[in-house]
């Protein structure tokens, strides 16, 4: 065989594998969609956002825990999207050098892979067991400790990825360094600092695990932060764990929420960046 | 006709009395420069006259960039860098604590290889350094706008887009939206790091028109691979060799009669 021949036969023998491989993962996914698609448009109603969980066997919907995950991820968001970003900025533009900036890295690191339930379990340590016991704030507090480091890490990321000529060229016209990251660095990353805090409202909507610990679930409609609060993971968990049909009707519809409201944000953070990432 | 030969007389006379045609600008005096341990730049003694062009030629890693950087402090930055002597702008020293950073680059300022339009409007561009160093309302903010855009030859291309993001324009473009914006600050020196080498020949060919304009105003420093341009474009010229300043004169000498077989054998491309 010759020279040719022989790497056209390497190169279809590789492109075969990798499609293999592709559509392997995407099979699964697909499945799991499509299930989640099924199933969900079946409990699809318009009760399911004008009515509260129903005890088993009543009618009902799943606002009250629509209603409370809403609020707490975006509280959650609120506290930790300007703690996320101002240590991104620290970590890339004051301390890229210093043992500061490189334990900081490293803890934020271990963060970002912490499991979730050991941040559950950690601010039910701290807060629900010592100080007010199951509540909406607790469940705040854990999701924004979640939050924190995939901002942390894609507001620094961004910020590394902007040239040193722009910073350069901002500080040779006189501008003071935090004048040079407010108009500038954080202006040329500002697409891909929105994209991670897009990325983390995807990745908390649909954590139960620190929830379950820390806001419990409520079956009433409740808007008090200081009360354990409905929200939808946990009511997810509850329903489908439960025996009784129309409860495992509603897990399902709720699923079809999330991952819809993931989908949408995704979509989102992808056009949001390359509207900005294209300049 | 009675008043222009007049002014000329004026101006002779003039130059043959002070020769206004030199006044120092800047002045390096037992210039050294070290990134860490390394010693860029040896003892340099040099003078940048005042509405003059001095072009920086020199191999690649002669350390001219380096020299040009220490003029606006760009060097601080970085904190292993550091420069020791005195360098020093209208007889004041600018390197150590008794010359504010910020203070120095609205008098120095400068413009880098590739352009660097900050993520903004055109508009914004130019109004971003000058408020820094001036409040201004907004008709004169509009004017310095026009004024700098006008100097740097852009205003006819962009005056109906000047809402425009500053990335969306050309890469020659780009560059005298740079030049634009370093002397809407109105600064007495300008650095220009290798200006064109990221241009088109046509775009060269303007920027290099436009520094004839500007020479009348402010006081311009350039560091060029492109030897041509050093002659076409600067007054005086210093060739530098491995950190050290070998020689340095009127551009015309150094090009046609050289004192030095080193700077000849650059010049003649036979060695470099």
């Amino acid at each position: 065989m010759n020279l040719v021949a022989r790497r056209k036969l390497a190169n279809s023998l590789a492109l075969a594998l990798s499609l293999a491989a592709m559509s392997f993962g995407l099979f699964w996914l697909g499945w799991i969609l499509l299930d989640v698609m099924r199933l969900g448009f079946e409990g699809l109603s318009w009760g399911l956002f004008t009515k509260m969980t129903p005890p088993p066997g009543g009618e009902g919907g799943l606002l009250n825990a629509i209603v409370g995950s809403v609020m707490m991820v975006g509280l959650a968001m609120l506290i930790g999207t300007p703690i996320g970003i101002m240590a991104g900025i620290y970590l890339a533009e004051y301390g890229q050098r210093g043992w500061l900036a490189g334990t900081t890295r490293f803890i934020n690191d271990i963060l970002l892979s912490a499991p979730s339930i050991v941040i559950g379990l950690f601010v039910y340590a701290i807060l629900v067991a010592r100080v007010g016991g199951f509540s909406g704030w607790a469940g705040v507090v854990a999701l924004a400790l979640i939050v924190i480091p995939v901002v942390v890490r894609t507001t620094e990321n961004m910020l590394i990825l902007v040239p040193n000529t722009l910073r350069e060229a901002a500080f040779a016209l006189g501008a003071p360094r935090w004048k040079v990251i407010s108009g500038v660095t954080l202006r040329a990353a500002s697409a891909g600092v929105v994209t991670g805090v897009l990325l983390a409202v995807a990745r908390i909507t649909g954590e139960t695990a620190p929830l379950l610990f820390t806001a419990l679930s409520n079956q009433f409609w409740s808007l008090n932060m200081n009360e354990p609060i409905a929200n939808l993971p946990v009511t997810i968990f509850k329903f489908a764990m439960s025996p009784f049909n129309d409860w495992q009707k509603l897990a399902w519809a709720g699923v079809f929420l999330i991952t819809l409201g993931v989908l949408a944000i995704n979509v989102l953070a992808r056009v949001v960046f390359a509207k900005g990432g294209g300049r | 006709m009675k008043a222009m030969g007049a002014e000329v007389l004026a101006e002779r006379a003039q130059r043959n009395e002070g020769t206004p045609d030199r006044v120092a600008q800047v002045q390096a005096r037992n210039f050294n420069f070290y990134y860490g341990a390394f010693h860029a730049l040896k003892n340099i003694n040099v003078e940048i006259y005042r509405r003059h062009v001095t072009a920086f030629i020199g191999p690649s890693g002669c350390g001219k960039s380096t020299f040009l950087r220490c003029f606006n402090r760009m060097f601080e930055l970085y904190p292993e860098q550091r420069a020791e002597g005195e360098l020093l702008l209208e007889g004041r020293n600018i390197i150590g604590k008794g010359f504010d950073a910020i203070a120095l680059r609205a008098k120095v300022g400068m413009v880098f290889q590739k352009p660097t339009p900050f993520p903004m409007s055109i508009y914004d561009n130019i109004a971003f350094g000058v408020s820094l160093h001036e409040k201004l309302g907004k008709r004169d903010m509009d004017e310095r706008v026009e004024w700098a855009l006008q100097r740097a030859a852009l205003w006819d291309e962009v005056k109906n887009i000047l809402g425009q993001s500053g990335m969306s324009l050309s890469g020659g473009q780009q560059q005298r939206l740079c030049i634009a914006r370093g002397i809407a600050v109105k600064p007495q020196v300008l650095l220009l790091d290798e200006p064109t080498s990221a241009l088109d020949p046509i775009s060269t060919a303007k920027i290099e028109e436009l520094l004839h304009e500007l020479k009348k105003d402010f006081t311009i420093a350039i560091v060029t691979h492109n030897m041509q341009q050093a002659a076409r474009v600067s007054d005086y010229t210093a060739y530098m060799y491995l950190g050290e300043l070998i020689e340095y004169g009127v551009t015309d000498e150094i090009f046609i009669k050289p004192k030095k077989q080193q700077t000849e054998d650059y010049i003649t491309g036979r060695f470099g």
